[in-house]
């Protein structure tokens, strides 16, 4: 069994964020990462590895990205996969969710995988979609947010929340699932893997490599146009406490709370 | 023809409210842009059940019998035919988990522009544009489509109309399912983990996250909210992480709420979470990472370890109450 995961790199949540004086808004640039939600999905792979119900033969991990991408797989690589795919392209610049999907879906394509597994969203923002769209261009069945997920031959039986509780549902494989973080605690790399983690083979493709049409991806190929942006209803900021002497703190709050007649 | 095809989940008898906001809002802006409103329906609805997202504007449900609910991929399948066949520009979704996965899927199938967590939606020059706020809320992108447009509604985005007492032409459609689609079973649907709490309609929550650290956390939200005279509410992770039951919790596929206290212990605030109780009265969080994207929101903040402030406030509450 062949087991590809997308990873993305995104802002690093980790970091101090900052207001831009000028603009009001949130600072995003600087450090970026492995997108937290992804290492659920490597360690989701590690353990349908190590779990003995199917041989694995192969974790890959497989970016769209700028150059500065290769570290998302690094990470990856760290984290378990055995190699890495890097589809970077100045052709692919603003792509949006579908074209970014079939341009992924492309490279999986050449790897032909029996199972894709991704984070259930990213960091910077899209939401649930892109496995979806990937799934639709590879003719796969798709799952998102599974929490729990039994591999056997052929097979996988997946249990996620949607709108009415919990769902368990069976898929045949080959198939496309993105996991909700609830389904795993994520190990950490060893210092040995993550040494070893620039040593993995790692294949930069272009779009040319992977039969990605040209007219298909980035801005012209998009069919969302974006670009305009509004500012959103000002709230008033609200109050902060910073909590040093917790019996102070609880005054306050106690105060706030009673202004607003709560305590009632 | 242009139009607008709104996607209507229902479950046991009766229309997702999402869903309805949904319909209404396809039908409000066909009004405007001067097309109709149709809805698409999935599995088992009765003619009359079907018939009543008239009530919200629609002038035709379009209804797949033999397909089956709860999936996202056979509804690809039916919105992707019922669009090409009566040629609808857009389709819509109101919020929730699989309106995401059916418009994503729909968007690629028929190589269209989507948006997605959309909370407004605009008609400019006979088109549409759609409205997403984006960095957790600091600034709303507006997008517009080349060509097809595929909405999807954040959460409660989308008002349900006063019905009215039109009903709708309903038409059965036969679309034959996609390989893939074939391809997953539902086994078990709406399962409900955990005891059933009536959270909805408290005055009062205090709401737990991952930040409690483990399950005997919530110990400490429920004797504050005893004194407070309040409920319990969780964070989708800590019910899928079996902290606390899936009948309390709050945002995304869970419930919706608008207290006159949210108390927000050791919960970061993620916009899944946020839109299950942003129109609360008053929003109070306890959270020891000064940068958790709920303090962007909150009328009051405390930077601080829940461990120690919990008891102490939940002692205070009480003394105050006498």
């Amino acid at each position: 069994m062949k087991i590809c995961v997308l990873v993305k790199e995104v802002p690093d949540a980790a970091v101090e964020k900052r207001i831009n004086p000028s603009t009001g808004r949130m600072d995003r640039s600087g450090e970026r990462n492995l997108n937290p939600y992804d290492t659920h999905a490597i360690e989701a792979a590690m353990q349908v590895r190590e779990g003995g119900e199917v041989e694995v033969d192969e974790i890959v991990a497989v970016t769209m990205g700028p150059g500065t991408a290769v570290r998302a797989l690094h990470k990856a690589v760290s984290l378990g996969a055995d190699r890495s795919v890097h589809l970077a392209d100045d052709a692919l610049a603003g792509s949006d969710v579908v074209a970014t999907g079939y341009a992924l879906a492309k490279v999986l394509e050449r790897e032909s995988p029996d199972l894709v597994l991704l984070g259930q969203q990213s960091d910077d923002g899209e939401c649930y979609t892109i496995g979806a769209v990937v799934a639709d261009y590879l003719k796969m069945p798709s799952l998102t947010q599974v929490i729990k997920m039994d591999v056997t031959t052929g097979k996988l039986r997946c249990e996620r929340q949607a709108e009415y509780g919990y769902d368990t549902v069976e898929i045949q494989l080959p198939a496309v699932i993105s996991v909700g973080d609830a389904i795993n605690e994520p190990r950490y790399p060893s210092l040995k893997a993550i040494m070893g983690a620039k040593k993995k083979p790692l294949d930069a493709v272009g779009i040319g490599d992977v039969g990605i049409e040209g007219d298909r991806v980035g801005e012209a190929g998009s069919k969302v146009v974006c670009g305009d942006f509004k500012a959103p209803p000002q709230k008033a900021a609200g109050e902060i406490i910073e909590d040093e002497d917790t019996n102070e703190t609880v005054e306050k709050i106690i105060a706030w709370l009673d202004e607003r007649k709560l305590l009632s | 023809m242009s139009g607008i095809l709104a996607y209507a989940l229902h479950y046991e008898g009766a229309f997702n409210k999402n869903s309805l906001g949904g319909v209404s809002e396809a039908a409000k802006l066909a009004g405007e842009l001067g097309c109709e409103a149709h809805a698409v329906v999935i599995g088992d609805v009765s003619d009359e059940l079907a018939a009543t997202l008239g009530n919200y504007g629609v002038t035709k449900v379009f209804r797949a019998k033999d397909a089956p609910e709860g999936l996202a991929q056979p509804v690809v399948d039916v919105m992707a035919k019922v669009m090409d066949s009566n040629g609808h520009d857009y389709a819509l979704f109101g919020g929730g988990l699989l309106g995401f996965e059916i418009g994503a899927g729909l968007a690629a199938r028929l190589n269209a522009g989507v948006t997605m967590e959309v909370t407004q939606v605009n008609v400019a020059d006979g088109k549409l544009t759609a409205e997403r706020p984006i960095h957790g809320d600091s600034s709303i992108s507006i997008s517009s489509y080349k060509d097809r447009g595929i909405i999807i509604g954040r959460l409660n985005a989308f008002e349900t109309a006063a019905p009215s007492d039109v009903v709708a032409e309903v038409q059965d459609v036969d679309v034959e399912l996609s390989e893939a689609s074939t391809r997953l079973t539902m086994v078990q649907r709406g399962e409900q983990r955990g005891e059933d709490i009536d959270i909805e309609g408290a005055n009062i929550l205090v709401a737990g996250g991952r930040g409690l650290g483990k399950p005997e956390g919530f110990e400490l939200c429920e004797a504050l909210a005893d004194a407070l005279g309040g409920a319990v509410a969780a964070t989708r992770a800590v019910v899928d992480a079996g902290w606390y039951p899936y009948s309390t919790q709050i945002g995304q596929t869970g419930k919706t709420v608008s207290p006159k206290l949210y108390l927000a212990a050791g919960i970061s605030g993620a916009i899944q979470h946020k839109v299950g109780f942003q129109s609360s009265e008053n929003i109070v969080a306890i959270n020891k990472d000064s940068n958790a994207p709920i303090f962007e929101y909150t009328d009051l903040g405390i930077v601080g370890d829940l461990n120690k402030i919990l008891p102490k406030l939940t002692e205070a509450v009480k003394a105050k109450k006498g």
